[in-house]
C-alpha cells in the first residue's frame, strides 16, 4: 500500500514487517525515530517482541549476538559514535556467523562532534565481514531490510548485513513508500531456521578461542560466505521483484550507461541527486551516466566492469575517506577496474552533512574531463 | 565427552590446582544441565575451549572480554520469546567483571534479566600474566602493581563489587570460596532458583599467579576465610542475611605469608606497618559483617 511516511518510520514498518523476536537498541541521531518508533509497536502489541532498552550501542549488539545465538530473529539500529562503540562486536557477530540485521542511518564521525550525514561510519566497518547495503531512497531503504534478513539467513551466507540509508537525508524525508503487506512479506521471508544454536538439549560451544592452526581457515570461511553472498543476493533482489515489481537483483544498478563515456559511481542518496544532474547534462549533449553501487560487502567488482562497457573515464563520488589516502570507493572501483585502461578519479564530498547540488555535479563532470580528481570537493577556500 | 566426564570437566588445560577450574566444576554440579553459560575472554576460555576441543558439557557461548552480561541478556530474552527456560549464567573472571565488564553488567542488573552472574575471582588479570584489576588486594604485587623501593604493591583496597550490584536491585548476592565446596554449591542453587539478576563472587586462589603450590589451593582458600580477608555471606534484596563465622580468626601472616605476591613484605624483614594495615582491612570485615563467633565473649 502507498503511504506518505518518513524514512525511519518506513524502516520501522519495514522491521516490522519482518517479525524480529528481539530488538535491542540504544537511541542516537538520527536514528531515534526508528527505534522510538519499534518500542511504539512493541507497546501497542503490534510487534511481538522483547526490545531490551540496553545502556549502549555496545551491549545493543552484544545483546543482538546472544539472542541470535539462542535462535531468534534479531534486530537493532545505529549509526555514527554508536556503531563506533560497537566495532568490537561488528567483528564478533560475523565471525560467529550469526544473521543479524542492523539499519545504519549514515552519520559522521567525531572529532569534531557532527550529527549530519556522511557515510563514514558504516565504511569504517567495511572489513567487518557484514554485509553492507546502501539504500537510494525510502522505498530502497524499506525494501532492503525484506531481503537483507533473507540473504543473511540463508544457510550459504550466514552473516550479518548492515542496511545503511543517508541520515537526515533519508531517515527524515517524507517520501511516498509502498508498504507490502504482512502477507507478503510471510511468504517471502520464512521465519528463521538457524543451524547451530545454544540449545540444553544439543550442547555446543560458540565463540571458543582459535591458536593459529586454525585462527585463518576461520576467516577463509567467511570470506567465503562474503562472496556466495553476491549470487544469494541476486536470487532474492531477482525474487523480490517478481513478487513486489521493484528490481533489486543487481549488486549494482545503471542509469543511461548504454552510450555513455563518462559515469558517476556513488553510494546511497546522492545517486538521486546525480541522476538529476545526469538529465540536465545529456539534454546539453554530454554522454554521461551512473551506475550506483547497492551492495558495498560484497563488493560487485565484475558487475562494475560488465556495466562500463564504453566507458572511458568515471568520477567516484565518496562520503568517507580513509584519511592518508582517498575515498574508500574509490579505491574499490580503481581495484575493479584495475587493467581496463579505464581512467577513475575519486571526489571526496558532502563530509559532515555539506550539502551536494546538481550543478556541484556538473562541476565535477567538468573536473573529469580536465583530468582533476582524487581531491575533495567544495572546501572552504580558507584552508587551501 | 565420555560418561566419566561432568559437566565442566573432561580435558580442559588449566594448572594443576586451578581454583577457577575447580569452581566451573562445582557451579555446574550446581546448575545442572539445563544451563547456557556464557563466558568472558579470560583463563578460563581459554584453559577450557581451545578449538576444536571443549571442556563443556552444556551449551557455551564467548564473545568478548566485556560483554557476558549483555550477551546474557539478549539469550535471555531470545528463550523468554520462545518460552523456553534454560539457566542463563554467566561465568566470567574479576577482569571482566569488576573492570572492563562492568557497564554491560550494571546495564544487565539494573533491567532485570533472569540471569546469574558468577565471578571466578582470582584477584588479578591471570589470562595476560598477572596484572592488577579491581579485584586486587593490598598490597598484592602483580606486574603492573610491582613492589618495588618506592612501592609495596597495589595501592588501593578491592573494590565492594557484591555491594555495588546489591545496590543495583539484585535479589540475590552472596561471596563464596571453592575452599567450601557444598557452601558454593548451595548458593549457586539459591542463585538459579531465584528470578532476576543474581550475583556471585567466588574466591578462586590461582597458584600460578599468587604463588603457591597447586596442592594447596583448597588450605590457601580456607586461610582467606580463616583470616577475615574474604568473607562468606548472603545478601537478599540488599541486607546481609548469612555470614560464615570464624571461631577463633587467625592472624593475615598465615595467608599472607604462604603466597609469593606478599612476599615482599617479609623481605628482608617484616613490614610491621604495611601488615598491620592488613591486619586492619580483615577486622574490619570482620566487624562489618560480624564474622568473630567469639567476638562477645572476648569483649
Amino acid at each position: 500500500m502507498m503511504e506518505i511516511l518518513e524514512g525511519s518510520h518506513a524502516v520501522a514498518e519495514a522491521v516490522r514487517l519482518c517479525r524480529p523476536q528481539v530488538v535491542a537498541a540504544y537511541p542516537i541521531t538520527p536514528q531515534t525515530h526508528i527505534v522510538e518508533a519499534l518500542a511504539s509497536m512493541v507497546a501497542d502489541c503490534k510487534l511481538d517482541a522483547e526490545y531490551i532498552c540496553v545502556e549502549s550501542e555496545f551491549s545493543a549488539l552484544s545483546a543482538c549476538l546472544g539472542a541470535s545465538a539462542a535462535g531468534s530473529r534479531v534486530y537493532s539500529a545505529t549509526t555514527s559514535q554508536g556503531l563506533a562503540l560497537m566495532f568490537e562486536v561488528c567483528f564478533n557477530v560475523a565471525g560467529m556467523r550469526q544473521p543479524v540485521v542492523m539499519t545504519i542511518a549514515n552519520r559522521a564521525l567525531g572529532a569534531p562532534l557532527n550529527i549530519w550525514n556522511d557515510q563514514q561510519d558504516s565504511i569504517s566497518l567495511r572489513d567487518s565481514g557484514w554485509l553492507q547495503f546502501y539504500a537510494e531512497d525510502n522505498q530502497e531503504a524499506t525494501d532492503l531490510h525484506f531481503i537483507a534478513y533473507k540473504v543473511a539467513e540463508d544457510h550459504r551466507v550466514l552473516l550479518p548485513a548492515m542496511v545503511c540509508f543517508d541520515g537526515f537525508i533519508l531517515t527524515h524525508t517524507y517520501e511516498p513508500v509502498d508498504m507490502p503487506s504482512q502477507e507478503a512479506i510471510d511468504a517471502f521471508l520464512p521465519p528463521y531456521a538457524p543451524v547451530n544454536i545454544l540449545d540444553a538439549k544439543k550442547p555446543m560451544s560458540l565463540g571458543m578461542y582459535a591458536t593459529p592452526d586454525y585462527y585463518m581457515e576461520f576467516r577463509y570461511e567467511t570470506d567465503q560466505a562474503q562472496k556466495r553472498a553476491k549470487e544469494v543476493f541476486a536470487e532474492v533482489g531477482a525474487e523480490f521483484a517478481a513478487k513486489f515489481g521493484r528490481d533489486y537483483s543487481g549488486l549494482v544498478e545503471g542509469y543511461r550507461l548504454e552510450d555513455a563515456d563518462m559515469a558517476f559511481i556513488a553510494l546511497g542518496s546522492i545517486c538521486g541527486t546525480v541522476r538529476e544532474a545526469i538529465d540536465e547534462m545529456r539534454a546539453d549533449g554530454k554522454k554521461v551516466g551512473l551506475l550506483k553501487v547497492r551492495s558495498f560487502r560484497p563488493f560487485p567488482s565484475e558487475e562494475i566492469r560488465a556495466a562500463l562497457p564504453g566507458v572511458s573515464k568515471v568520477a567516484v563520488l565518496d562520503k568517507n575517506i580513509s584519511l592518508g589516502q582517498k575515498g574508500a570507493l574509490a579505491l574499490e572501483v580503481r581495484d575493479a577496474l584495475y587493467g581496463s585502461g579505464i581512467d577513475v578519479k575519486g571526489y571526496i564530498l558532502a563530509l559532515g552533512g555539506r550539502d551536494v547540488r546538481q550543478a556541484d555535479i556538473k562541476a565535477i563532470a567538468d573536473l573529469l574531463e580536465k583530468g582533476e580528481g582524487d581531491q575533495f570537493f567544495g572546501l572552504r577556500t580558507e584552508v587551501l | 565427552m565420555t560418561e566419566e566426564c561432568e559437566l565442566f570437566e573432561c580435558g580442559h588445560r588449566a594448572c594443576g590446582g586451578c581454583g577457577p577450574a575447580l569452581a566451573a566444576r562445582l557451579i555446574m554440579k550446581a546448575t545442572g544441565e539445563n544451563t547456557i553459560v556464557v563466558a568472558s575472554t579470560g583463563c578460563m576460555e581459554v584453559f577450557s575451549t581451545p578449538y576444536p576441543e571443549t571442556a563443556w558439557g552444556v551449551p557455551w557461548i564467548h564473545s568478548l572480554f566485556e560483554n557476558a552480561a549483555a550477551v546474557a541478556s539478549g539469550i535471555e530474552a531470545s528463550l523468554k520469546k520462545q518460552g523456553r527456560d534454560e539457566h542463563v549464567v554467566c561465568i566470567c573472571g574479576d577482569g571482566a567483571t569488576f573492570d572492563i565488564g562492568m557497564l554491560c553488567i550494571s546495564g544487565a542488573f539494573e533491567r532485570g534479566h533472569d540471569i546469574t552472574y558468577i565471578c571466578y575471582d582470582n584477584e588479578a588479570y591471570m589470562n595476560t600474566g598477572i596484572q592488577r584489576s579491581g579485584a586486587t588486594p593490598y598490597d598484592a604485587d602483580t606486574t603492573t602493581s610491582p613492589a618495588g623501593k618506592c612501592s609495596t604493591g597495589n595501592p588501593r583496597p578491592k573494590k565492594d563489587l557484591p555491594a555495588i550490584l546489591a545496590a543495583h536491585g539484585a535479589a540475590y548476592v552472596a561471596t563464596a570460596s571453592i575452599a567450601y565446596p557444598n557452601d558454593l554449591i548451595k548458593k549457586v542453587q539459591r542463585a538459579v532458583s531465584t528470578h532476576g539478576p543474581n550475583y556471585i563472587q567466588v574466591h578462586a586462589p590461582c597458584c600460578t599467579g599468587w604463588g603457591f603450590d597447586g596442592s594447596q589451593t583448597m588450605a590457601v582458600g580456607r586461610l582467606a576465610v580463616e583470616t577475615g580477608l574474604w568473607v562468606n555471606y548472603e545478601m537478599m534484596n540488599g541486607e546481609v542475611e548469612r555470614v560464615r563465622k570464624v571461631g577463633h580468626r587467625k592472624a593475615v601472616d598465615d595467608y599472607l605469608s604462604v603466597q609469593k605476591r606478599f612476599r615482599h613484605l617479609y623481605r628482608p624483614g617484616r613490614n610491621e606497618e604495611e601488615i598491620a594495615k592488613i591486619q586492619a582491612i580483615a577486622d574490619a570485615n570482620a566487624a562489618k559483617f560480624g564474622v568473630d563467633l567469639n567476638m562477645k565473649k572476648e569483649e
